[in-house]
């Protein structure tokens, strides 16, 4: 109560103050209506100062009392100083929001365990060494066969589950017509009692409802989807959607926590693995592997049981295999293997993302400490021109320790204000920069919370940065000697630790600048590279059918698609260019052995080339009468790769299938190569015709199929919706099931190196800015410091050169030994981040010379009003001013 | 008259009593108490006297109240808590001691 009384006094101490001074003045009028001598009885009180802290002191937590002074004070300071103080905590609350936001992310991404039971026992399997493209690597999918072998030889040590790629595709409530986007999972009926997850409504599927093939279409719901589509209507469960060629019943919501076992993914519906079209298929691998290990369990002996039983399944299963060459069956099975802790969930987020977002964390941190070294130095320059005033306090008997709190808590406030100011930008930005992530149609969702982890980061934070800018200002301040101070003798304000600062700040500021000069340039090498195509106003309508329709359907809707007045060309292909499909087998040249490297197949229609732009450069284009597989035509760099001759037109190959048969292709053509997946790298294509005659009943039916439009409108997507609406015209079993142009294809090649870029770019002008305005602050107090010797100087005659030098060959000794340790630090870091690189060498001199130049450009820039300053200095003011 | 320093320790004891007998009473009218009823012997000077109600206060021995008085202005009177009263009671017993003992010595020696 009393301790209470008295922390609540120190926050009410004006009137605390007046309160004890009215009752010693009734005291007063008391004793003299007593009779006393009014002299006297005042004499008695003693004096007034005195006594009022006397019982001041009794009333309030003395300690709590200064420190509420210090507040105070330093509250006055800041607002006395306010452009430096709004500047300091506008850059302190960039840098702590950036940070804050990459912990956040980083920590959603990579180190927040799954909010299920037992995720500190959860693994996930994969596989290392070759792959069927004969290139090394790293594998997370299984084929479902290969997993029910492992699930059963794991039975009792662990419970495995099975988990697909989380697939954005459509789905239809009513009818036909109204489709939209789910993100969709097949998962094992283990999962949901293995995670421990209970229904937020009705029930969640178990193993008996994921033991036959198709046997039960159930849906679960995510909670975040159930409320978003169905405003959390209790009545969701019994409800159908159409989706793939199925019907499913929604029997059920997962509670609100459970989001999916890929960071970065929220998943919407949930289904059986047993319902997936390939579930009985050995060749497919289209599930994740991840167990719960049982407690106690060892994990190696478990991993190399499993690892037997995989190389068992593949053995026989390659056993048949005739189309691949022998060594690449033979570095196929030797692939070892992997079981790895996975308690934050396995995605390819994680994997792609990971590298990118810790050199994102460690710029953004050198983007705080340039902001923290700058306070620093601005809060110093300013404490030495408060250094009279300390050498005051000190006369005066104010202990070291208490000006020490005196400086902090100033520091203190600045903290707390950029803190909440960082908050805030955290807020805004973290989901920003998840929403750069992946394409605007198909977002990247990664959940954020705002939790205890992400609070003690922000406290750790702060306590970290308050001491860092703010104990050298205060220990330097507390060292003042009152005796030279008041004398006007700044000896004591040796600007060595300033400098040193302004060196650690251009080293880092060097570092920003340099990495994000290698990621711009990575990004404008990939951009602006030719793909070989021409993207301009191409829009892609991805075409399906329920059941497979003749190809005569597909060839009239093209038809008519080219003859309404918005459509330049139209074409049809299996699936666009970069669509990231692909399909890929083993060629066989003059009756040899199929080859270890794999070539790349592409269905297209006749005149593709032409709307897609990429020249025909020997040969002929396909026509109608061209069928699969006789016709083929093949780019450069297959002609060159497996058939050693620039203009292969007549010669012929054999493509190797899997099952061990060939399909012998004769070259009709040569077009320039063209990138087929991925822009990082050209590969050998062979385009063959999209008709495939079999024999006796004419040509093959097709369930899907990409029309390719180029529009006469700048912006393809403006035609979008008519397209669609014709296409459905033209033939009701048809519908569109994705649009996208081929320039966001190929935009979202280049995602994660444009966000690097620009955040980096971010960053870099930040840090360059804060560096500038650092540099300002530190030669303006310094002009001002010693705003008398320059005088006496000018007043001697020296000339403007004598004047500047002394000025500024600290700063430029600071500005070489920082740019030089930048270097340093420059050429080492890029090892780390060569993965994110792309044709861009950290060695190239133009590199490495840009953030000099800025540098010293920004140096110049911020010198130059303090240097002008100490110039008209005009000696006859300042002696009349002392 | 005594000194200031035979008062140390039993400054307390005083207020605590006068209060438990006279509520209500404001800083001079304690003080004036002190003096009559010891007869002038023992007097509390202002300047100890408000530090230790002040600090008897923050204890929670006694509390204080704003009063309106007739000339217009507010005057701060006191009265004891259970606290108080418990405390007294402490005080009075330790006093009781030391003073029999100390009484016992000049009798004995």
């Amino acid at each position: 109560m009393s301790l209470l009384s008295r922390i609540a006094n120190v926050f009410r101490g004006e009137r605390l103050n007046r309160e004890i001074e009215e009752e010693y003045a009734s005291h007063l009028e008391e004793a003299i209506l007593a009779g006393r001598d009014p002299v006297e009885a005042r004499k008695a009180l003693g004096s007034a100062l005195r006594r009022q802290d006397e019982s001041h002191d009794i009333h309030v937590v003395a300690w709590l009392d200064t420190l509420r002074a210090d507040f105070v004070f330093g509250w006055r300071q800041l607002k006395r100083n306010w452009v430096t103080s709004a500047a300091a905590v506008l850059s302190l609350a960039l840098a702590i929001g950036a940070c804050t936001s990459a912990f956040r992310l980083i920590d959603a991404l990579l180190w927040r365990p799954l909010p299920v039971a037992h995720a500190d026992r959860l693994y996930v399997l994969s596989r290392h060494g070759m792959g069927f493209d004969n290139r090394p690597g790293e594998w997370d999918s299984w084929a479902y066969p290969d997993f029910q072998l492992m699930r059963a030889a794991a039975r009792g040590k662990a419970e495995l589950i099975a988990v697909s790629w989380a697939l954005r595709t459509d789905i239809t409530y009513k009818t036909d017509q109204e489709m939209e986007k789910a993100v969709v999972q097949y998962v094992s009926g283990s999962m949901f009692p293995t995670f421990e997850i209970q229904p937020a409504v009705g029930r969640l599927f178990t193993e008996n409802d994921d033991r036959t093939p198709g046997a039960a279409p159930y849906a679960v719901l995510s909670y975040d989807y159930w409320t978003r589509r169905f405003g959390r209507d209790p009545g969701v469960a019994g409800r159908t959607f159409h989706y793939g060629d199925g019907v499913y019943q929604i029997i059920g919501v997962s509670e609100k926590k459970f989001t999916g076992t890929e960071p970065g993914v929220v998943v919407d519906i949930f289904v059986p693995t047993m319902m997936h079209r390939e579930v009985t298929r050995s060749d497919s691998t289209w599930i994740r592997t991840l167990a719960v290990v049982a407690p106690g369990v060892a994990i190696e002996p478990l991993r190399a049981k499993l690892a037997a039983v995989s190389y068992a399944f593949e053995k026989n299963r390659l056993s048949g295999e005739t189309g691949l060459s022998q060594e690449t069956l033979r570095n196929v099975l030797a692939n070892q293997v992997r079981m790895e802790p996975a308690p934050t969930g396995v995605s390819g987020m994680q994997k792609e993302y990971s590298r990118a977002l810790a050199a994102i964390a460690i710029l953004v941190v050198l983007v705080l400490l340039i902001a923290c070294a700058n306070v620093a130095n601005l809060m110093t320059a300013q404490s030495a021109t408060r250094s009279r005033e300390m050498a005051l306090r000190v006369s005066i008997g104010a202990g070291r320790v208490r000006l020490i709190r005196l400086v902090l808590a100033e520091s203190a406030l600045l903290a707390l204000f950029s803190t909440v100011g960082g908050a805030l930008f955290s807020w805004w930005s973290a989901p920003f920069v998840v929403s750069m992530i992946n394409p605007p149609d198909n977002p990247a969702r990664l959940i954020l919370p705002g939790d205890w982890r992400v609070l003690s980061f922000g406290i750790l934070l702060i306590a970290c940065e308050v001491l860092f800018f703010g104990l050298v200002p205060a220990l330097r301040a507390s060292s003042v000697r009152p005796v030279s101070a008041l004398k006007g003798d700044d000896s004591h304000a040796r600007p060595v630790l300033m400098h040193g600062m302004i060196a650690a700040q251009v080293a880092f500021c060097f570092l920003v600048l340099f990495v994000a000069g290698l990621f711009v340039a990575t990004f404008e090498h990939l951009a602006s590279k030719p793909t070989g195509f021409s993207a301009e106003r191409l829009v892609l309508l991805e075409t399906t059918a329920h059941r497979a329709q003749p190809a005569a359907y597909w060839d009239q809707v093209e038809d008519h698609l080219r003859d309404l007045p918005g459509v330049e060309r139209v074409s049809q292909a299996a699936w666009p260019l970069l669509g990231g499909s692909s399909w890929n087998d083993s060629i066989s040249v003059n009756g040899g052995p199929p080859s270890v490297d794999l070539a790349y197949f592409l269905n297209v229609s006749p005149g593709f080339f032409e709307t897609m732009r990429i020249p025909l450069l020997a040969g002929r284009d396909f026509r109608q009468s061209d069928g699969y597989p006789r016709a083929a035509i093949v780019n450069q760099s297959f002609a060159r790769r497996f058939l050693q001759d620039n203009n292969p037109v007549g010669r012929s190959f054999d493509k190797a299938s899997d099952d061990g048969s060939y399909e012998r292709m004769q070259v009709v053509g040569v077009v320039a190569d063209a990138y087929y997946s991925d822009i990082r790298i050209m590969l050998p294509v062979v385009f063959v015709p999209l008709h495939h005659p079999v024999s006796g009943t004419g040509l093959r039916p097709m369930s899907e199929v990409t029309y390719i439009v180029r529009t006469r409108s700048p912006n393809p997507l403006s035609e979008a919706a008519q397209l669609r609406q014709e296409v459905g015209r033209v033939r009701p079993e048809f519908r569109v099931s994705n649009v996208q142009t081929q320039k966001e294809l190929l935009d979202a090649q280049t995602i994660r190196e444009r966000m690097l870029a620009t955040l980096a770019m971010f960053f870099a002008v930040v840090a360059i800015l804060l560096a500038g305005v650092g540099l300002y602050g530190v030669l303006y107090y310094s002009v001002i410091q010693r705003h008398r010797e320059i005088g006496i100087r000018i007043a001697l005659g020296a000339r403007a050169a004598n004047v500047v030098r002394p000025l500024v060959s600290g700063i430029s000794m600071a500005l070489v030994i920082g740019t030089v340790a930048g270097l340093a630090l420059g050429l080492t870091s890029t090892h780390y981040i060569e993965s994110l690189l792309y044709q861009v060498k950290a060695s190239d001199p133009v590199q490495l010379a840009a953030p000099g130049l800025v540098i010293l450009l920004a140096a110049i820039i911020a010198a130059a009003p303090a240097v002008v300053r100490a110039l008209y200095i005009n000696p006859v003011d300042l002696l009349r001013a002392e | 008259m005594a000194k200031n320093d035979s008062l140390q320790g039993t400054l307390d004891l005083l207020v605590l009593k006068i209060l438990s007998r006279r509520p209500r009473l404001h800083g001079y009218a304690l003080m004036t108490a002190i003096a009559e009823t010891s007869g002038d012997v023992l007097r509390a000077e202002e300047g100890s006297l408000y530090p230790a109600m002040h600090r008897m206060e923050e204890a929670g021995w006694i509390q204080a109240e704003w009063v309106k008085r007739e000339s217009g202005r507010r005057t701060r009177v006191y009265e004891l808590t259970r606290a108080g009263r418990a405390q007294l009671a402490q005080e009075e017993l330790r006093w009781q001691t030391v003073a029999s003992a100390v009484n016992r010595v000049l009798r004995m020696a």
